[in-house]
């Protein structure tokens, strides 16, 4: 934990649990209290993080306020001083007896065939409270059962207890309030409306919550038993969230992921994408042997024969080469196959033409160098958000529960700046809609400039009070649309600290590790560890003998330069830009002229059907390591199955294929590989082997790491219960992670000087030889453009396109997740009802959609998130794709629709 | 004999076949209660009611004067919400009410907006009540065309909007937390306490006075002929006139108005003026003195006086007003098993004792009934009674949200242990029970009470 300074100003009250004495914060439940003196109370309905309702009556104990001892519920009475609780009074006893023996009667005894049993609270709590007999004789509650209630999950009436977490999981956390209680008394149950499934996205939660097995996830029904199951803890890759969550197995095949309360990150909550995705690597489709291609066909191949293949095509990049070599992708890999990727590439191959972000990213500088804000930071007392950002709940669904918390319990004030309605627009204090690439003008005019007399929707005076009177304002940041340029957010985030000096950054890229990736540098002009190539060039060059010349290009101008013949080989690092760049001609053409195109990745797509090499790697859950979240909180993923056939880790494919072409990347374990990016990778000094292990067993190692964190890597993780009154106003940990950059810069400088001293320092390895002789190079850091986006002008008929995403959509993964592939949609366009009428066009119109780059007919919805002047377009779904229409080298995109005859 | 020549207070109207309308009730005296609070200000009203001592006549018995004062001060919006969702088995004196004289109810919904400061009321009709609904609708478009409820009510600068709502049918509605949920639009489930009081939380999360019917519409007379009239009549705690309601076997079952706290539960049933004594001339078996939440009495009750503390004393309650009369021919487990049923049914599930417990009990009085009880099963309706209501206490000690649980278990302890033998008679074996059961009015007849 970072915050632990602000732990001592708390209150505390002493009681009295059991004869013996306790501490408790003030305002703690007896529940809680009682759980960190190690006494449990049995429990169904309270949950840490949901609102107690004492429903159950489970948790009756005698508490004694003075006046006498009394059975009241401990997860609503509040401590106090002098309290006496006693969990082990006769009466109490009774009362558990008869909580237990009540919540029995109707409950079918099939435990035997339920996936619950083993691991179910009711069963537990009845062995070790309960009666043991029932005196129940007559007939038992019956439903239909189970019934769906979600594409996921399935309801089993009999067994409910009624705790209400389902359904206050849906109504108060999710927002979802799909499922609800109906009828009265004896017969109430949980369901949905008729016509109104419980279409979450956090549906799988209330499975995992469920006390009982009346809510079992469709994937996992009938597939284990607990103690068949093998769990690790790891974090979860669907996106860059980094939720904490176990992965469970059963013979070698993955068959789970529950959440992990992780304090800082995910509080025990998953979306239904990170839950239920993990079944596409058991897909048959799933690359299991390396593929050459000759001609036409590919064919199976040996990893000798591939990698050979592959050797032989980056080979001439050592002969003067290197810029005609590229590497695409690389956010999907831990950060040990990062750096190895990033070592090999710029380290061996000297090419700098490396790009882990397909043209839908934030350049680092904006994602490394401004002062970064955590999740905590945001979602603390008081604060404000600024969101310039995507859609949270579609791209990185967690921070949508938790800036929802942050809004409803915490008095966070949000003010949006985005080009349609979000998922957050119903909670923002002042909601701001901004015409496609023309967020700077709306931040110059928050930050108190001059809008140039542009009209916007909202009410941005008011947008700017909120934010002047903010006391900690942070950015999330990330791609509103990828129908608009990076370069336009970047003005927008320019014109914004002008404004707003003090602010931190959140920046929302939604790939898995993407921001593990970029610190590793597989990113055009940085090196590992946030440097640039000037700055890190003698010090890199001393540990790995080579660094690229200058800085390459990114992903536009790799595939560009390969559309015009001046890339030889392609490598893509799961990367599939035919699907996923947001210019699918620019891409098309670029793979069909690339001489080479070599790709490491999981599941066939559309690119891999066009390499000429394909190396098959081990998918999540088949590959240890770390993996930076988007706060920069490093969290181990844990490998819990083998990789599937002949797969292999992505950082040993690139070992394999440095030894091909006779070099030694001298990287031989996940560990050693840690010890070097440690070592070399400045942002990254300090962080250890052995800090990243304890870490693990915490909250992960925030980045920079500081004296607060190591301080507190000792004993076990923090239990939610005992640290919720900490999501405070002093919990904003920005500053000191400011501070603690800055020592670590210090630090750093000693260490060099002390090292520096050590002249005959040998059998340390190439590494700690540069570290001899060389300071670590500076951090890099954000300037603002000095010039703006020029943005051409739209004319009456034109509207400007936004391409946004939503969590389930064609991507590879959801296609060969047999439990996400059929909640993709279908395209569509969607036009303000304004728009739709002044086009003259109905509801369900059929239309031509083009732009200066190419066409598609879809249908036309109304869709009142779309200002009048925009069109909305999702990217990724089945029928159409945006990215027919887009010019990746346009700042915006403007398309006209003609009625399709 | 204790039948006093009190005058009527709030029932005057009741045997006028246009009792209900606006221009009978101005003529006998109507509005003048509020014409007299506003010519004063709103704290003296306050005063006048707490005066009169008016306990609150929903079933709890608090005093109303005081209930006003836990408005926090300085906290605006103020809610009043007339509770006329009237369920208990066995009460249906605000019925009368609603349906006979609804102006006097609305004045007293006025004086009350008055005195407390309230902008809006809303008026919860239980759902069955169709007649109460439509003459409480006519006399609100009376009243507003009339000028007495709205702007400037009656030239003063004091303003009132009255909402009609009509309910859903839930029993529990009536608990006044539950009300308000339901009110809002949620399902009518009682609210966790603490807050215990609406007066600080209520409505829309706002400070929330919720009062009777038969409450407000004393508030009238109280106006116009002052607290201390009121006062004067009833004995003890209990003053002024009360509305009970008797039902079940006697001759002349009805809404009776007498003197609170003076008249005996002996006058209610077998005056010739009010019950008219039990049906068919048998003998009295036991009667439920306050709804079918009450513990039973029996003829050693008879003679105790119609006053809140010496019924709690004697181990029952007032409740609701409802008194029903069971006589030596009624069979108390089918009794007991059709007024468990009714809790069961109207449980609105939301805690376990409860939800499970009410329809477990039921469960086990049908089998019982049916011919398929053991007698292991007698101990066991206590056992279960005390998992829902520890002890088995009178008051009871609630560790259910609200006392709707433990109402199921009064019958059971009333009629099982005063009745044993009937009990046994149908499982054919004896009630075997340790669990230890506290309260005055259960088990066998004890003399001492008689005595008194």
């Amino acid at each position: 934990m970072t915050d632990v300074k602000r732990e001592v100003a708390v209150d505390t009250v002493s009681l009295t649990v059991n004869g013996a004495a306790v501490e408790a914060h003030k305002g703690q439940l007896v529940i809680d209290a009682a759980d960190n003196a190690g006494i449990h109370i049995p429990r169904f309905c309270y949950h840490p993080r949901m609102k107690s309702v004492g429903m159950c009556r489970m948790c009756i104990v005698d508490i004694d306020t003075g006046r006498g001892p009394a059975l009241q519920p401990a997860c609503m009475i509040p401590v106090a001083d002098g309290m006496v609780v006693d969990t082990l009074s006769e009466s109490t006893k009774k009362a558990q007896d008869g909580v237990l023996e009540f919540l029995l009667i109707n409950h079918p005894l099939d435990c035997p065939v339920c996936d619950k049993g083993g691991e179910c609270p009711l069963q537990d709590n009845a062995y070790a409270f309960g009666p043991g007999e029932s005196r129940f004789v007559e007939e038992k509650r019956h439903f239909e059962k189970p019934i769906p209630v979600s594409d996921l999950v399935l309801l089993d009436r009999e067994r409910c207890i009624l705790c209400d977490r389902c359904t206050r999981f849906a109504r108060d956390v999710a927002g979802d309030a799909f499922i609800v209680f109906q009828e009265r008394g004896g017969q109430t149950e949980v369901n949905t409306f008729p016509e109104h499934p419980f279409a979450s996205y956090f549906s799988g939660n209330t499975v995992q919550i469920c006390p009982v097995g009346a809510l079992t996830a469709g994937p996992y029904r009938f597939r284990a038993r607990p103690w068949d199951v093998e769990k690790d803890e790891s974090t979860c890759t669907s996106c860059s969230f980094g939720c904490r969550i176990t992965v469970e197995a059963s013979r070698d095949e993955v068959i789970r992921r529950q959440g992990v309360d992780l304090d800082p990150v995910n509080w025990g909550w998953m979306c239904d994408k990170g839950r239920f995705d993990f079944d596409a690597m058991n897909a048959s489709e799933r690359l299991r042997t390396p593929l050459v291609r000759d001609g036409a066909a590919a064919r199976e191949a040996t990893w000798s024969e591939a990698i050979g293949r592959a050797a032989d095509a980056l080979r001439p990049a050592l002969d003067g080469g290197a810029d005609r070599v590229a590497v695409l992708g690389g956010a999907r890999l831990t950060n040990e196959a990062a750096y190895t990727w990033a070592k090999l590439a710029k380290g061996v191959l000297g090419t700098d033409n490396v790009d882990c972000q397909l043209a839908d990213g934030l350049p680092p500088e904006v994602v490394f160098g401004l002062p970064r804000a955590t999740i905590d930071d945001a979602c603390a007392d008081g604060g404000t958000v600024l969101l310039l950002a995507p859609d949270i709940k579609e791209e990185v669904p967690v921070l949508f529960l938790r800036l929802r918390d942050a809004v409803l319990a915490h008095g966070v004030k949000v003010v949006e700046l985005t080009p349609q309605s979000t998922s957050m627009t119903p909670l923002a204090a002042a909601s701001l809609r901004y015409r496609p690439g023309e967020a700077a003008v709306v931040a110059r005019l928050l930050g108190g400039g001059d809008g140039g007399g542009l009209s916007i929707d909202g009410d941005v005076s008011a947008a700017r009070e909120l934010l002047r009177g903010a006391t900690r304002l942070t950015i999330v940041l990330g791609r509103p649309s990828i129908g608009e340029s990076a370069a336009t957010i970047v003005d927008a985030v320019g014109a914004l600290l002008g404004g707003f000096p003090d602010a931190h950054v959140l920046t929302v890229l939604r790939r898995a590790n993407v921001h593990g990736a970029l610190d590793m540098g597989l990113t055009p002009g940085l090196l590992p560890g946030h440097v640039t190539i000037d700055a890190g060039r003698d010090w890199f060059t001393e540990a790995w003998g080579r660094v690229p010349a200058a800085t390459g290009l990114d992903a536009t101008g790799i595939l560009a330069a390969a559309a015009e013949g001046k890339i030889d080989t392609l490598v893509l690092l799961g990367a599939d830009p035919i699907a996923d760049f947001p210019d699918h001609q620019l891409a098309r053409t670029a793979l069909d002229t690339v001489g080479t195109v070599i790709a490491v990745d999981v599941l066939p797509n559309a690119s891999t059907a066009l390499a000429h090499v394909v190396l098959p790697a081990a998918g999540p859950s088949e590959e240890a390591g770390t993996t930076t979240n988007l706060e920069g909180r490093v969290l181990t993923v844990a490998q819990k199955v083998t990789p599937a056939g002949t797969a292999r880790a992505d950082w040993h494919i690139a070992a394999e294929l440095a030894f091909r072409l006779g070099h030694d990347l001298g990287l031989e374990s996940i560990g050693g590989i840690w010890d070097e990016i440690e070592r070399l990778a400045p942002s990254y000094a300090g962080l250890t082997v052995d800090i990243v292990r304890r870490a693990a067993d915490r909250d992960g190692a925030l980045m920079p790491i500081d004296e607060a964190q190591l301080a507190e890597l000792d004993g076990a993780r923090v239990t939610i219960a005992s640290q919720r009154h900490r999501v405070d106003a002093g919990s904003a940990t920005a500053a000191n992670r400011a501070a603690a950059a800055e020592s670590q810069e210090e630090r750093q400088a000693d260490e060099l000087a002390a090292e520096a001293e050590q002249s005959d320092d040998e059998g340390k390895g190439v590494a700690r030889g540069a570290s001899t002789s060389q300071a670590r190079p500076p951090l890099l850091s954000f300037a603002p453009p000095a010039t703006a986006t020029e943005l051409p002008a739209v004319d009456a008929y034109g509207l400007r396109l936004v391409v946004s995403r939503t969590l389930y959509d064609n991507g590879t993964l959801n296609q060969h997740s047999p439990s996400i592939a059929g909640l993709a949609r279908v395209a569509c366009l969607r036009l303000n009802p304004a728009d739709l009428a002044r086009l003259g066009l109905d509801a369900t119109a059929t239309v031509e959609v083009s732009s200066v780059r190419g066409s598609l007919t879809l249908d036309a919805v109304a869709d009142d998130r779309i200002p009048p002047g925009s069109a909305g377009i999702y990217t990724n779904h089945e029928g159409a794709d945006p990215a027919d229409l887009l010019d990746v080298h346009a700042p915006v995109t403007t398309i006209h629709i003609g009625t399709k005859s | 004999m204790t039948i006093t020549d009190a005058k009527p207070i709030v029932s005057t109207r009741w045997a006028l076949d246009d009792g209900h309308t606006l221009d009978r009730y101005l003529t006998t005296g109507g509005y003048e209660g509020l014409r007299a609070a506003l010519r004063r200000p709103p704290g003296q009203v306050v005063e006048e009611v707490k005066a009169a001592s008016l306990l609150g006549r929903g079933g709890a018995g608090f005093p109303a004067g005081v209930k006003w004062g836990f408005c926090p001060p300085g906290v605006f919006p103020r809610y009043l919400v007339v509770n006329g969702d009237e369920s208990e088995p066995g009460t249906y004196k605000d019925r009368i009410l609603m349906e006979r004289d609804p102006h006097q109810l609305i004045e007293g919904v006025l004086i009350a907006c008055y005195a407390v400061g309230l902008a809006q009321a809303f008026l919860y009709v239980r759902g069955e009540m169709a007649l109460a609904q439509e003459r409480i609708a006519t006399a609100l478009n009376e009243a507003y065309a009339a000028g007495y409820i709205g702007r400037n009510i009656l030239g003063s600068d004091f303003s009132v909007d009255v909402v009609l709502h009509w309910g859903a049918g839930a029993y529990i509605v009536g608990e006044e937390t539950a009300l308000i949920e339901s009110l809002e639009g949620s399902r009518g489930m009682p609210r966790l306490k603490p807050p215990y009081f609406p007066a600080a939380i209520g409505l829309y999360g706002q400070p929330t006075i919720v009062n009777n019917v038969e409450t407000l519409s004393n508030l009238p007379w109280i106006l116009s002929n002052g607290g201390a009239a009121f006062g004067a009549l009833g004995a003890e705690t209990s003053r002024g006139t009360r509305l009970f309601a008797v039902s079940g076997h006697v001759k002349k079952p009805g809404v009776f108005e007498v003197e609170f706290g003076v008249t005996t539960f002996r006058d209610l049933i077998e005056s010739q003026l009010y019950g008219g004594g039990i049906r068919g001339g048998k003998d009295l078996k036991a009667f439920i003195p306050g709804g079918a939440s009450a513990p039973w009495f029996y003829e050693e009750h008879l003679d105790l006086p119609l006053e809140a503390g010496a019924v709690g004393k004697a181990g029952s309650m007032l409740g609701s007003g409802a008194v029903v009369v069971m006589d030596s021919d009624t069979d108390v487990v089918k009794a007991c098993h059709r007024l468990v049923r009714f809790f069961s049914r109207e449980s609105c599930g939301k805690c376990t004792p409860c939800r499970e417990g009410t329809g477990w009990l039921e469960k086990i009085l049908r089998r019982i009934i049916e011919g398929q009880g053991r007698p292991s099963d007698l101990a066991m309706l206590l056992d279960v009674s005390d998992n829902i209501s520890p002890g088995i206490a009178w008051p009871p000690r609630q560790t259910t949200i609200c006392p709707l649980g433990p109402s199921a278990v009064s019958p059971i302890a009333s009629a099982l242990l005063r009745f044993r033998e009937e009990f046994e008679a149908y499982v054919g074996g004896a009630l075997e029970s340790s669990v230890e059961v506290r309260g005055a009015a259960y088990g066998p007849k004890r003399v001492e009470v008689a005595a008194t």
